[in-house]
């Protein structure tokens, strides 16, 4: 278990963590999401004791880190896996921290095995490619066999095969009940991985949910329908067992039915339709409306015709049957200089032209911060 | 607290899995030795065309050591390496997570380096003696002479120190490219340089390299008179050393890694 409390991390007048409170609890993949430079990667340092809190608490099983005589047996990490000796072989790399904790050697040949290592085990980590990097740095966090693991961005540059196989060992050790705390900058990747959710923005906690209860919530399908006739058209939505709901904008959403469905009813009823439109609230889409606010890095707005994903974001394989697909547009083509995707106001609504659109650069502008700090 | 005897031994795993450690120790052994016995041959081939003064205050210990001058710049690699390589690498960040108690840790690693450097030195000046004297002939000093067993295991005391200063000006410094970018030339132009210029000297006589070296003197000579004996000179490096190692672990333990 680890519990944070009003953790605080300054530097100078940025502040990258600001009073985050909550408790990842053992049995489950808790994921913990936040767009580039939310302050996922310095919490975990935080959790290390590697960077001093400017504020607040972080205990591992109720003890503060550097109180932990041979913390690997508690809790192991990855946090980068470039940070290895590139000279030393991966075998002695492994060997010194378990010396350092009284792990016996034959464990180090244990995890070297785990993860597919034992061949290159003698070979320098200067030549690894990233994936048998990442490995080896889960190696590391296996090495005590921790009760606590934490991974930040552990499948950030790994093919397919990597993805998975991290996937399933993340899930695994979740199952022997052990806590799994891993951060990702990807929805639709802790959409697969995460039972529980903690959403980070500029350093604030924007969300402590279930991944279930955040499903439930945010993935919908749904058909918008616009219309003068608003109280026939209600009627006979109702006479046919469904439920319309009215939205902010004057359109009626109406869940779990074909867009045909409705088109053939108002046909018969004769009733003048001004958009019929299936949608779709993807998780990805979820997502950037909790974290629109806090991006660190905003891309400028895309040129008609541009990238229908947001920059940087892989297109991600849907599961059969995933509720959770690729972030699906909803519909409406992209208005010129609008984002791809929804502002923070209102689900689904169409943005004001022109209207609170930051302009290119505003960003650092208005925010003269550095980089990310190491 | 973490079990120091664990902390030392992985800290050992360490230092001696990665080649830096071998190619350093080995230069500055051989670069120690081989300079020292070059130069000790001169000196007894052209013995003859010295001058009598020359003769009078020639110094077979100091002589055999003069290798030491380049030697030592690699024990300065050995020791800015041991500490720096891991901020460059990040490998820190691992480390500091096996053993959080930051104290332990740089003890461990200090520990290892200087008993490291202790061995290598001890050899080092040991085999350095005795090689140079070899070729010396009839110059030569014997290591039961007044102040040559005390000026060989000074030798060996000096490299250790040397390695420490490292370490802990590395530790403060934390960048390889800084904690070399800074001893090297200190040690190797700054420091004899401002040695030879007047008035200056008086103070750069305090300088760490200055006064360590003090103690493999034998004959004593006119321009590296000091207020200060051997001993006291080695304990002065000393207090620098113990002052860098102070502020390395400060820097350590109040700085994020």
């Amino acid at each position: 278990m680890i519990e944070l409390q009003g953790l605080t991390k300054r530097y100078g007048d940025k502040t990258a963590v600001d009073h985050l409170t909550f408790t990842v609890r053992p049995g489950v993949v808790t994921g913990f999401l936040g767009p580039n430079g939310a302050g996922k990667s310095t919490t975990m340092r935080m959790v290390l004791g590697l960077d001093r809190p400017s504020g607040g608490d972080v205990r591992i099983d109720g003890r503060h880190y550097a109180q932990l005589s041979e913390p690997l047996k508690y809790i192991g990490a990855l946090l980068d896996a470039k940070d290895v000796h590139g000279g030393r072989s991966a075998y002695d790399h492994l060997l010194c921290l378990a010396q350092a904790n009284r792990i016996p050697r034959r464990r180090v040949d244990e995890v070297l095995e785990t993860v597919g290592l034992t061949a290159v085990a003698r070979k320098r980590s200067k030549g690894f490619s990233l994936g048998m990097g990442q490995r080896l740095g889960i190696a590391g966090a296996l090495l005590g066999d921790p009760e606590i693991l934490m991974f930040d961005e552990p499948v950030n540059g790994l093919d397919p095969e990597g993805i998975r196989w991290i996937r399933n060992l993340m899930k695994g050790l979740a199952a022997q009940g052990r806590t799994v705390f891993v951060s990702s900058h990807l929805m639709s990747e802790m959409a697969l991985t995460a039972e529980h959710l903690i959403v980070i923005g500029r350093g604030r906690l924007l969300a402590d949910t279930s991944m279930a209860q955040f499903i439930a919530q945010n993935s919908r399908a749904f058909v918008r329908i616009r219309t003068p006739q608003v109280e026939r058209m209600k009627d006979v939505l109702t006479a046919a067992g469904h439920i319309p709901v009215q939205t902010g904008d004057g359109s009626y959403e109406v869940a779990d039915v074909e867009p045909a469905t409705i088109g053939e009813l108002a046909a018969q009823h004769q009733l003048v339709l001004h958009e019929l439109s299936p949608q779709r609230a993807s998780l990805e889409d979820a997502f950037m409306r909790l974290t629109a606010d806090s991006v660190e890095y905003h891309a400028g707005a895309v040129p008609p015709g541009g990238p229908a994903l947001p920059p940087g974001q892989p297109p991600v394989p849907a599961a059969p049957g995933s509720p959770y697909g690729p972030p699906q547009q909803s519909g409406q083509p992209v208005p010129p200089g609008q984002p791809p995707y929804a502002p923070p106001q209102g689900q689904q609504t169409p943005p004001a032209e022109g209207q609170g659109q930051p302009q290119w650069g505003a960003q650092w502008r208005n925010n003269p911060r550095s980089g990310k700090r190491r | 607290m973490a079990a120091p005897a664990a902390v030392l031994q992985s800290e050992w795993t360490k230092i001696r899995s990665v080649r830096s450690t071998v190619w350093t120790l080995a230069l500055a052994f051989l670069v120690t030795a081989a300079l020292g016995a070059v130069i000790c041959l001169v000196f007894n081939n052209t013995w003859s065309s010295l001058s009598s003064s020359d003769q009078l205050t020639f110094d077979a210990t100091r002589t055999s050591f003069f290798g030491m001058n380049l030697g030592q710049l690699a024990l300065i690699v050995f020791g800015v390496l041991v500490i720096s390589s891991e901020y460059s690498t990040g490998m820190i960040r691992t480390s500091l997570a096996a053993v959080p108690q930051r104290g332990t840790f740089y003890a461990a690693k200090v520990a290892v380096a200087g008993l490291l450097a202790l061995v290598v030195g001890m050899a080092t000046s040991f085999i350095t003696f005795f090689v140079g004297q070899s070729l010396l002939g009839s110059h030569k000093a014997h290591i039961g002479d007044p102040g040559v067993f005390r000026a060989v295991f000074g030798a060996g005391l000096y490299m250790t120190l040397l390695v420490l200063l490292c370490v802990g000006a590395a530790a403060m410094l934390r960048s390889p490219m800084l904690g070399l970018g800074i001893l090297m030339p200190f040690f190797f132009l700054i420091s004899p340089i401002l040695s030879a210029v007047p008035k200056v000297k008086n103070v750069a006589r305090y300088f760490p390299d200055r006064a360590g070296q003090k103690i493999m003197e034998v004959v004593p000579s006119s321009d590296t008179q000091t207020p200060y004996g051997p001993w006291t000179g080695i304990l002065i490096m000393a207090v620098w050393v113990a002052a860098a190692l102070v502020g390395g672990y400060l820097v350590l333990k109040e700085r994020d890694a």
